[in-house]
C-alpha cells in the first residue's frame, strides 16, 4: 500500500534531480526498498525530478513505476558499474553526483534529501550481489559492452563449425583438444596477473616472435590453465627465454629433450600442484596445464612445430607437458631453491631440459653407500656408458630412498659428492670419434686409466619428488652443459 | 560462453585466410578422380571429361556422392585422396 504524502515540509532537497535505481526481485533488500523507491518517485515527480528503476531479473518487479526498465541484458548496470543491488544514484546534469548501495536509512535520506524516508524500516540491511557480478559475467559484459583492450586478431569460427575443430584446423593444438580461446576466457585469464596485456615478455624461438602477456593468456586458456596459474606460467616462460637455457636448441635438437618446469615454494601448495605420487604423470590440472602452456606458446607464438624446426628423432610424451612441484615437506634437506639461496618463503620456477624419466628401483639397499652405487650405475648409462660430453641430469629421489640418507645423517650435498665421485669414467671407456676423444684435455687422454667425470660439462642436481610407498628414484636425463643448455631458476613475483 | 570469435594464439605472421592447396602445374602421369555430386546433368559433363581424358591416356576414376545436399562422407574423401592425385567435381544444373 502506498503511503500518503504529506503536503508540507516534505519537499526533497534534490527535488528536480534524476535518480537511477538498480534492483532485482531476487534480493530481499530490494524488496524492502521498493516502497521507498515509490515514495521517491512520487515526491520527486511532484517537484520535477524523475526516478528510473532498472530491474536486473524480472521487470514486473517494478510494475507501476513511470520509468521502469528491463535490464536483464545488464547494459545499463554495466554502464553504471553496479556491483550491489539495490543501488541508488543521483544525477546532476547527466553526471553522477552521489550513490548509495544496499539499504542504510540515513544514507538514503541524505542522497534524496527526503526527511523521514524509510522510517519504520530497519536502519541497515546489506544489499545483494548485482547480476553483473555473477560468475563469468564481468568478462562477458566487458566483451559485449566495453573495450577489452585486447590486441590479438579475431578469428571467426565458420558457421556450424565446432570451435574445437577450428583450433585443430588452424594448427593451434598439440594433438589434444584445446579450450577455444574466446575473448571472455582470455580476459578472465588476464585477471590472474597484474601485468599489462601488451607487455612483451620476450621473443619466442624459433621465429623469435614477440610474445605479449596477452598471447600467453590465450595459450594458457587453450592449455586448460586457471587464472591463478598465470604468475607461474609467465615466470616459466621468462626463465625459458633466458639465454643460458637455450630454448631454441632444446626445441630444434634431434634429441628428445623438452623444457621441464619445476616449481618450489608456497605457490606450489597454493595451486595444488603435485609433488608426490605420480608426480610426473597425469591427473593434476596445474602440473598439466602450466607445462602445456609453455609448449603451446613455443608452437603457436614461436612457430616451433615437430617436423619443421623441431627435429627430434623420437620426441617424448614429456613434450605435451612436463611440470611438477618439488616435495619440500621433509625439512631434513633443503629444497632445490633454498639450496640456491632463495628463501623458503620465496616461490620459484626452475626450468631445465629433460627427455622424460628413467626409474631406479632398489628395494634392497639400506645403506647410503650401497644406494649411491645403485644410483651411479643407472646414471652412468645415460645416453651410453661412455658418454661424457653434453649430458646432464636431475636425480629425483623419492621418500623411501631419501629416508636411507636421512637416517644415516647424509646431507644432500654429500649424496651428490658421493655420486659424482662414483661417476668417473675410465678414459679407455670413452668412445673415440674420428676427431679423437672430444672434450678431453691432453693430460686426461695421456693414460687410458685416467678417470673423467660423467658430467664433464653438464650439471647434475638432486631433488625430491614422488610417492611415499616404494624404494624408487628417477633420473631426468638431458643434453646440455655449462655454456649451452643450463638450468635456470627465477623467482615468481 | 560464446565461442564464435576466437583470439589468435599465434604471432600473426600468417594470413587469416588459409591458402588453398596449390593447383597442380601439370596433369601428366596423374590419376584423376571425377566426383559426381549427384546434381542433375553433372554426369554429362563428367562423362565427356572422362572420354577426353581417357582418350589421352590418363587414368580416370569415378566417384559419386549420395546426394548433392549432403557433404561427402569422410570415407569417400579418404578413398579419393588415397587413390587420386587430382579431383574434378561436376557442379551442374
Amino acid at each position: 500500500m502506498q503511503e500518503s504524502i504529506p503536503e508540507t515540509n516534505d519537499k526533497p532537497a534534490f527535488a528536480s534531480a534524476t535518480f537511477v535505481a538498480f534492483v532485482k526481485q531476487d534480493c530481499p533488500t530490494c524488496v524492502l526498498a521498493m516502497p521507498v523507491l515509490r515514495r521517491i518517485e512520487d515526491l520527486a515527480g511532484r517537484y520535477g525530478g524523475t526516478l528510473e528503476v532498472h530491474v536486473q531479473d524480472d521487470v514486473s518487479f517494478a510494475v507501476g513505476f513511470s520509468h521502469a526498465s528491463d535490464d536483464t541484458a545488464l547494459a545499463t548496470s554495466y554502464h553504471y558499474n553496479i556491483d550491489t543491488v539495490p543501488t541508488l544514484i543521483r544525477l546532476a546534469g547527466g553526471q553522477e553526483e552521489a550513490r548509495v548501495v544496499g539499504w542504510r536509512r540515513s544514507e538514503w535520506q541524505a542522497i534524496t534529501g527526503i526527511p523521514g524516508l524509510g522510517d519504520g524500516l530497519p536502519e541497515y540491511r546489506p544489499g545483494c550481489g548485482s547480476k553483473t557480478m555473477d560468475p563469468g559475467m564481468p568478462a562477458r559484459l566487458k566483451v559485449k559492452y566495453g573495450n577489452t583492450g585486447l590486441a590479438s586478431r579475431r578469428i571467426a569460427v565458420p558457421p556450424l563449425s565446432d570451435p574445437v575443430e577450428t583450433c585443430y584446423e588452424r594448427g593451434w593444438t598439440d594433438g589434444l583438444p584445446v579450450v577455444p580461446p574466446a575473448e571472455e576466457r582470455v580476459l578472465e585469464m588476464l585477471d590472474g596477473t597484474a601485468r599489462a596485456p601488451q607487455e612483451i615478455i620476450g621473443r619466442i624461438p624459433p621465429n623469435f616472435a614477440e610474445c605479449t602477456v596477452e598471447k600467453v593468456a590465450i595459450n594458457a586458456v587453450m592449455a586448460g590453465c586457471r587464472p591463478e596459474y598465470m604468475p607461474v606460467v609467465l615466470t616459466a616462460i621468462e626463465a625459458a627465454l633466458t639465454p643460458a637455457f637455450g630454448l631454441h636448441g632444446v626445441l630444434a635438437t634431434t634429441n628428445a629433450c623438452t623444457p621441464v618446469i619445476m616449481v618450489n615454494g608456497p605457490i606450489a601448495r597454493t595451486l595444488g600442484m603435485n609433488a608426490k605420487g605420480n608426480v610426473f604423470g597425469q591427473g593434476n590440472r596445474a602440473n598439466a596445464a602450466i607445462g602445456r602452456t609453455l609448449q603451446l606458446v613455443v608452437r603457436n607464438v614461436g612457430g616451433g612445430r615437430p617436423g619443421e624446426i623441431d627435429r627430434s628423432v623420437f620426441g617424448s610424451p614429456a613434450k605435451y607437458s612436463f611440470c611438477f612441484a618439488e616435495d619440500e615437506d621433509d625439512p631434513r634437506w633443503d629444497s632445490f631453491a633454498v639450496s640456491l639461496g632463495y628463501s623458503p618463503k620465496a616461490s620459484t620456477v626452475t626450468i631445465f631440459p629433460g627427455d622424460g624419466i628413467t626409474q631406479i628401483i632398489d628395494h634392497i639397499s639400506r645403506q647410503p653407500d650401497d644406494l649411491c652405487r645403485s644410483f651411479a650405475g643407472c646414471i652412468r648409462a645415460i645416453y651410453r656408458t661412455g658418454h661424457i660430453i653434453g649430458v646432464q641430469a636431475f636425480l629425483a629421489i623419492a621418500r623411501e630412498h631419501a629416508i636411507v640418507f636421512y637416517e644415516a645423517g647424509w646431507s644432500k650435498a654429500r649424496v651428490r659428492d658421493e655420486l659424482l665421485s662414483l661417476l668417473r669414467i675410465p678414459v679407455r671407456e670413452v668412445v673415440s670419434g674420428r676427431a679423437g676423444l672430444m672434450g678431453l684435455t691432453a693430460e686426461e687422454k695421456s693414460d687410458p686409466d685416467n678417470l673423467v667425470p660423467k658430467f664433464k660439462n653438464g650439471t647434475f642436481n638432486i631433488i625430491r619428488a614422488g610417492g611415499y610407498a616404494g624404494k624408487y628414484s628417477a633420473i631426468i636425463p638431458s643434453i646440455g652443459g655449462r655454456g649451452s643448455i643450463e638450468p635456470v631458476t627465477r623467482e615468481i613475483r | 560462453m560464446p565461442e564464435n570469435i576466437l583470439l589468435d594464439p599465434t604471432a600473426e605472421t600468417a594470413a587469416v585466410m588459409q591458402p588453398r592447396l596449390a593447383r597442380s602445374q601439370s596433369i601428366a602421369g596423374k590419376t584423376i578422380g571425377l566426383l559426381d555430386i549427384a546434381k542433375m546433368r553433372g554426369d554429362e559433363f563428367l562423362n565427356r571429361l572422362d572420354e577426353l581424358l581417357t582418350a589421352r591416356g590418363y587414368t580416370v576414376k569415378r566417384y559419386r556422392k549420395r546426394h548433392f545436399t549432403h557433404l561427402a562422407p569422410i570415407e569417400l574423401k579418404q578413398q579419393i585422396k588415397s587413390e587420386c592425385d587430382l579431383v574434378v567435381e561436376g557442379l551442374a544444373d
